[in-house]
């Protein structure tokens, strides 16, 4: 199981690494989008920390969302993926795998990127602390919700934006408990509970979440 | 050991075929034939459990491959009409890969082997972008050489290949049929097997005739 | 048993079930409409003022059965593609299907009614309310139900991947729901809540039970009404629909 796991694991970084365009490119989506903020609400540093929370997760959420359109698409089109669907393993063990992917290529730059975007919201030592805890708990979470809106909208007309709408609103507790631990922090309360709460949630959507997504890739398989 | 009856399948709103039947034991090889449209691969999709079929039954070694799921999957190799190619990796790392994700165990020496034997000798390390058509189905079809799984299921097999390579291939069905595998090829290039004994199905006329009844 | 579990699934099958719904339709509509009428004559004549919010409170006969209704039918779609999945019938989908506009209707009503009802009351037409938070979320996930299946072209594929949407959203409602309220609470001050308005009279509470029976009634009667339609769609190349409308012309 491990050894399957390692397999696809280390296919999809190979191929992630001949493409890191890709990559660089989602980086620097995160990147412009939180730049931008200051330059919208002002750059007065007290209110710009009161905002660094929501819009360091909101532009995370929808970085990380970037390459998951093609998270089956590619091997859908090669046929790679009815290879993976007729391997002697449970296509939900494949699937995670490629959860795991996604996580290490598109959630971890994030977590790594995101305390140097937070000293532009002159956010203090501590809430950057945080703020990486939080990402580093809850990206993973999101490549798991998001490989389900993925896998429903394999081929389908549209699929980008219908996998949005499908998937953001299944973010919001993500979301929700992210912010609110950098949020409890910059406000003095502790992070503790927040942070548990999305460990919970990260657990959730990393070993749930393959199961529905296998079973909306052999729908989309027939 | 793989037994179909009664074989039902509707695509969209059009019957492609109903009423198919056939039994296939070692050694034997089942050559399906039909025009474009007759449903060639949905019968071959169907038989390796990807497409469910809206009747009938399919049985590998007297058990419904549904319930079997992963122990009929660890018997079958299935080759589709794409090639299962990844454009970025060499045709040694596709190689490689498949097998470690099928859980086969194949070293780069064999793999290196069965490059060289379809003809891919000096394309191992580059990019499969860079391979013609006919080389990326060759680097596909290496997955053969070193085979052993019991059913083969290959959809146009020879597509794109050059009449000698057609002819390695097939020569490679003929070993398979020979160690007691089974295989189902479709195809529209006519190439003799070897070995084995090979019996043909044919979709169109049995979808004609039964248009007639 | 077995004969008993058999004569369920006859009931499943489309060819059975579009004339029976047709027999059922004109009987939800009219227990809708006596359901109404009373619960319109109840909430506006007879119930009450209220002595702290005036009039403008009688928009919960609607807002409440709205909002009690969205939540609901989901579950019941859940229920459906639950069922669609475990035993294949092709009526579950259908069902599903004919559910989601309803849900969505109901779930936007209650939104619309809120939003009337708050400005009166809170002063201000949206208010990042728990509740209506995620109702709004739950507007969103019955939208993001309709897209997928209307982008999906075969019926069988969009049922399934329809289905599995559903299941993972009726997971996921009570996830957000609470996450919502918790961010709620630790951003305002405790809202404004209905369970904490002043004991109901009696006669409100009889208004707003026949207003929910009547939504009941009705979600019931379109819901078949769209079912059939959906069947005849679907299933206008077999014999029973061909035969069927060839008795009408």
């Amino acid at each position: 199981m491990l050894r399957l796991l390692r397999a696809v694991i280390s296919r999809d970084l190979r191929l992630a690494m001949r493409r890191q365009a890709d990559i660089v490119a989602a980086m620097f989506f995160f990147i412009i989008v939180v730049s931008l903020f200051p330059l919208g609400v002002g750059p007065e540093p007290a209110q710009l920390r009161r905002l660094a929370p929501g819009v360091l997760w909101v532009a995370a959420l929808l970085a990380s969302m970037l390459s998951l359109p093609r998270l089956f698409a590619d091997d859908h089109r090669d046929g790679t993926l009815e290879q993976l669907a007729l391997a002697p393993q449970p296509l939900g063990l494949i699937v995670l795998a490629k959860v795991i992917a996604h996580w290490l290529v598109a959630g971890l730059p994030l977590v790594l990127l995101a305390p140097v975007l937070g000293i532009q919201f002159d956010l203090g030592a501590d809430a950057l602390v945080v703020l990486m805890l939080s990402l580093l708990l809850g990206t993973p979470a999101l490549s798991g919700i998001g490989a389900i809106g993925a896998a429903l909208t394999l081929g389908v007309r549209g699929g980008g934006v219908l996998l949005s709408l499908l998937v953001l609103p299944l973010y919001i507790p993500v979301l929700i408990f992210g912010a609110g631990a950098v949020d409890a922090t910059v406000s003095g309360l502790g992070p503790q509970a927040h942070l548990s709460l999305l460990g919970a949630l990260a657990l959730g959507g990393v070993f749930f979440a393959p199961w529905p997504t296998a079973a909306a890739l052999r729908v989309a398989l027939e | 050991m793989l037994e179909a009856s009664n074989l039902e399948c509707v695509r969209g709103e059009r019957r492609l075929f109903a009423g198919v039947s056939f039994r296939l034991e070692g050694g034997e090889m089942l050559y399906l034939q039909g025009q474009n449209g007759s449903g060639k691969t949905s019968l071959l999709r169907m038989l390796c459990g990807l497409t469910p079929a809206v009747s009938g039954e399919i049985r590998w070694r007297g058990e419904a491959i549904g319930k079997l799921g992963e122990e009929f999957r660890s018997e079958l190799c299935y080759l589709g009409h794409q090639n299962a190619i990844k454009e970025e990796l060499t045709p040694l790392e596709n190689l490689l890969s498949a097998a470690r994700m099928a859980q086969e165990s194949l070293d780069e020496d064999a793999a290196l082997d069965a490059l060289d034997r379809v003809g891919l000798s000096g394309r191992a390390d580059l990019a499969c972008r860079y391979l013609s058509q006919g080389q990326k189905r060759r680097a596909a079809l290496a997955r053969l050489v070193h085979e052993k799984r019991a059913l083969w299921i290959l959809d146009e097999p020879y597509v794109a290949l050059d009449p000698a390579a057609g002819k390695f291939v097939a020569s490679l069905v003929g070993a398979h049929l020979q160690r007691g595998g089974l295989a189902l090829l479709t195809t529209h290039q006519a190439v003799a097997i070897p070995a084995g004994t090979v019996r043909e199905l044919s979709l169109g006329a049995d979808a004609a005739a039964h248009r007639r009844s | 048993m077995s004969n008993r579990v058999i004569n369920w699934f006859r009931y499943a099958s489309p060819q059975t079930f579009y004339p029976l719904a047709g027999q059922l339709i004109p009987w939800f509509w009219a227990l809708a409409a006596l359901f109404g009428a009373l619960g319109l004559t109840i909430g506006f004549l007879l119930a009450p003022t209220d002595a702290q919010q005036g009039e403008g409170y009688r928009i919960i006969f609607l807002h409440v059965p709205a909002s009690w209704m969205s939540m609901f039918i989901y579950l019941v779609m859940a229920f459906w593609a639950a069922t669609g999945l475990a035993f294949n019938t092709r009526l579950s989908g259908m069902m599903a299907s004919a559910l989601a506009p309803t849900g969505a209707l109901f779930a936007f009503l209650s939104l619309w009614t809120g939003a009337l009802w708050g400005k009166p009351m809170w002063g201000a037409w949206w208010v990042w309310d728990a509740r209506l938070t995620s109702e709004l979320i739950l507007l969103f996930l019955y939208i993001g139900f309709i897209a997928l299946q209307a982008a999906i072209d075969d019926p069988r594929r969009a049922d399934k991947a329809g289905a599995i949407l559903a299941l993972v959203g009726v997971v996921n409602i009570p996830i957000i729901y609470f996450s919502v309220k918790w961010w709620n609470t630790l951003h305002q001050g405790a809202s404004v809540s209905l369970t904490k308005a002043p004991s109901m009279a009696a006669m409100m509470l009889w208004g707003m039970l026949f207003c929910a029976l009547a939504c009941w009634m009705y979600s019931i009667a379109v819901a078949l009404t769209r079912v059939r339609t959906i069947m005849l769609e679907r299933e206008r190349h077999t014999d029973w629909v061909r035969a069927l409308l060839a008795d009408k012309e």
